[in-house]
């Protein structure tokens, strides 16, 4: 009895199944056809979180491009819409963000992620949809080796590195304590670190790490003071190197101190007080705009950019926000006359030559998907609280 | 030599803030067999709360610091009040989880209210670090050692001396049986909880000069002073001071002696041998071995 009664119910079952999958997939196809007025670019940023002093200004600078692009009539008469979503700096996030930016928004490129561990998350679904993305971390790993889908706007450990180690060996430092946070950015950069001191006939005499959450680090740079370093290079991101700063002082360990670019922003020097005073660091142009001479082709468009922002926004302007605005703007670039073909696109964006952004000229080629060279960044040192240019 | 001093001025300094959150969990525990996971958060408002009266009001420090753990024992009051007492079935794995619940709350309510930066406050006294033997220690460390071996001794008086002491001890023994001979259990756990958070204001204060203070701090300083807690000896005042010293210093010397890759590391693998070895922790092997 009870099977044959089980029977019409199971063809009810089916019948609705398969009208409900009929209804999801008409409605999918659907999308396309309504989409084609308009272009849709996926957005994803730490916009909280740890990372979202990358992230929120990286989201508030793409819909600052974004709407430019459309105030000039956005790109072959389309218009562009930006659709954003939040990783927190967290990987399994972001891979749930892209997906959803890949399978329902439909978009033709991406831009974004903020960090490097999300971005490294994320890069094999781009490659699989073959799909653009422009990644807005600096983790050299991103662009190296080369992918054909993964390209990025922020500047690589590698320049940063090398524009310390430049004014190291123009100084006669010849041996450097290193001092890295365990995270994927600090690990980075010690590599590079590492890698390139024979170069510049620099040798390592002490490395050591903190944790990202670390309230002391005075054992460390004891262990690296008693190495008889010439000078400590010290590698993360707010707050870490601000303790460090501090507890150099405290210390009183008279050999320069070098920071990562991780930390060029007013914030740093809030955070560390009067223990900033002489600290070097490499930076990306947007922090000294101001102090740059007028014969720097990147002037007028930071200038520019600078302006629009804290208009737009009322705040000032962030040294990472820059990252998505080039990102949106190279973007946009590439887009014209491509119409909407992702490989056209792709094509484009690693044929791009001389243009001139807020993080540095970009030359973007086959072999090089970051496009930037050492000029995209400059040493300053903290002077009386305030950055100033080191010749 | 000048070096190994040197670990041990660290270690001393991470080891205090690490006693004294450890002594807010035992004092917890002891009161009411419960482990607030949320301690950490609490601590991370006693920074917070310093930030806005000192930082930025510009309070006098004493006023503020009085004003802070008031306000932050009064959150701890809501906390029990609200979410704790409000349980119909106050099973021990039931608490446990909304005091986790609540820490991620807290965390959320303090990202809103302060922001997602880090915030930085100067020394309470400002003067140049002291020296020993070529090793430096700051000031503010002095300041941390001496209120944390401070406010350890004085809930030792507490407990011992005071009557509500002695009724709070009571309760934690036998509620049931306290409150046949007429303490108020009730409003004895009440206390436990808002001077629980109240020491973890108090933690969260003296640290907030050397470290920087944002809202997620508490988490990982939780978890170290709960390791200390189970290190000396969960329940035990003086065991949540040996632990929390013992644990920094080790740290400092796992990192000055073999890898700053191992600092995390030194604190979950103590644990560990700990639970193995000596489950009851260092001070308070036996059950009955409470304050």
């Amino acid at each position: 009895m009870k099977q044959r009664q089980s029977l019409p119910r199971k063809a009810m079952w089916i019948t609705i199944l398969t009208l409900t999958g009929c209804l999801i997939g008409t409605s999918l196809f659907a999308l396309p056809a309504l989409a084609e007025e308009k272009y849709t670019i996926g957005g994803i940023f730490a916009v909280t979180g740890r990372a979202s002093f990358l992230g929120d200004p990286e989201k508030r600078s793409m819909e600052l491009a974004a709407e430019e692009v459309n105030k000039n009539g956005g790109i072959d008469g389309k218009m562009v819409e930006t659709v954003i979503y939040d990783t927190e700096g967290d990987p399994t996030k972001a891979v749930m963000g892209v997906s959803k930016l890949l399978n329902k928004d439909r978009a033709i490129t991406i831009i974004g992620p903020s960090t490097t561990p999300t971005t490294l998350a994320v890069m094999p679904m781009a490659e699989r949809a073959e799909t653009p993305l422009i990644s807005c971390a600096a983790g050299n790993k991103i662009t190296q080796p080369v992918k054909p889908w993964v390209f990025k706007t922020a500047q690589s450990d590698i320049l940063a590195v090398a524009a310390i180690y430049q004014h190291m060996k123009e100084k006669g430092i010849k041996k450097v304590g290193l001092l890295t946070v365990s995270n994927a950015f600090g690990e980075s950069g010690r590599e590079q670190l590492r890698e390139q001191a024979d170069q510049f006939g620099i040798q390592v005499v002490q490395d050591e790490n903190f944790g990202a959450k670390d309230t002391d680090m005075t054992a460390q740079l004891t262990k690296i003071r008693s190495a008889d370093p010439d000078a400590i290079v010290c590698w993360g991101t707010n707050p870490g190197p601000a303790v460090v700063a501090k507890n150099v002082q405290q210390l009183k360990i008279e050999v320069p101190l070098y920071q990562s670019h991780g930390v060029a922003s007013p914030k740093f020097i809030e955070l560390a007080g009067d223990s900033a005073e002489g600290i070097y660091l490499p930076t990306g142009k947007i922090l000294v705009a101001d102090l740059l001479p007028d014969s720097d082709p990147q002037k007028p468009v930071l200038k520019e950019y600078i302006q629009k922002y804290t208009e737009k926004y009322k705040m000032p302007v962030s040294g990472f926000g820059g990252y998505a605005y080039d990102a949106m703007k190279i973007l946009a670039r590439a887009m014209e006359g491509a119409g909407g073909d992702k490989a056209k696109i792709r094509e484009n964006l690693e044929t791009m030559k001389e243009y001139v952004g807020v993080s540095g000229a970009f030359n973007f080629t086959k072999e090089d998907h970051n496009g930037l060279g050492p000029d995209a960044f400059v040493m300053v040192q903290i002077r009386n609280g305030n950055w100033k240019l080191v010749e | 030599m000048q070096e190994v001093l040197q670990y041990l001025f660290s270690g001393l300094t991470n080891g205090a803030i690490y006693a004294v959150i450890a002594v807010g969990f035992s004092m917890l525990y002891s009161a009411t067999d419960l482990i607030n996971f949320a301690h950490g958060e609490f601590v991370m408002l006693g920074s917070l709360f310093l930030v806005t009266l000192w930082g930025a009001w510009q309070i006098p420090l004493p006023i503020a610091f009085l004003l802070t753990v008031a306000c932050v024992a009064l959150t701890g009051l809501l906390f029990e009040r609200f979410a704790i007492r409000t349980v119909r079935k106050p099973q021990p794995i039931v608490l446990v989880i909304i005091t986790v619940g609540a820490s991620i709350f807290l965390r959320g309510v303090a990202m809103i209210l302060w922001g997602k930066d880090a915030y930085s406050l100067p020394p309470f006294s400002n003067q140049p670090p002291l020296e020993l033997a070529g090793a430096t220690l700051l000031i503010q460390s002095v300041w941390i050692i001496v209120i944390s071996l401070l406010l350890v001794f004085g809930l030792h008086l507490f407990y011992r001396r005071t009557l509500t002491g002695k009724a709070m001890q009571a309760t934690a023994i036998s509620k049931r049986a306290a409150w046949i001979t007429g303490i108020p259990a009730g409003l004895m756990v009440l206390l436990a909880f808002v001077m629980s958070t109240g020491v973890g204001a108090v933690a969260g204060m003296i640290i907030a000069p050397v470290t920087m203070c944002s809202y997620d701090m508490g988490t990982l300083l939780g978890l170290k002073g709960f390791c200390a807690a189970m290190l000396g000896g969960i329940g035990s005042l003086w065991g949540a001071l040996l632990g929390g010293i013992l644990l920094g210093v080790l740290e400092a010397l796992g990192v000055g002696l073999i890898s700053s890759a191992l600092k995390d590391g030194v604190a979950f693998i103590l644990l560990l041998l700990i639970l193995y070895f000596r489950p009851g922790g260092l001070i308070g092997a036996a059950e009955s071995a409470r304050f």
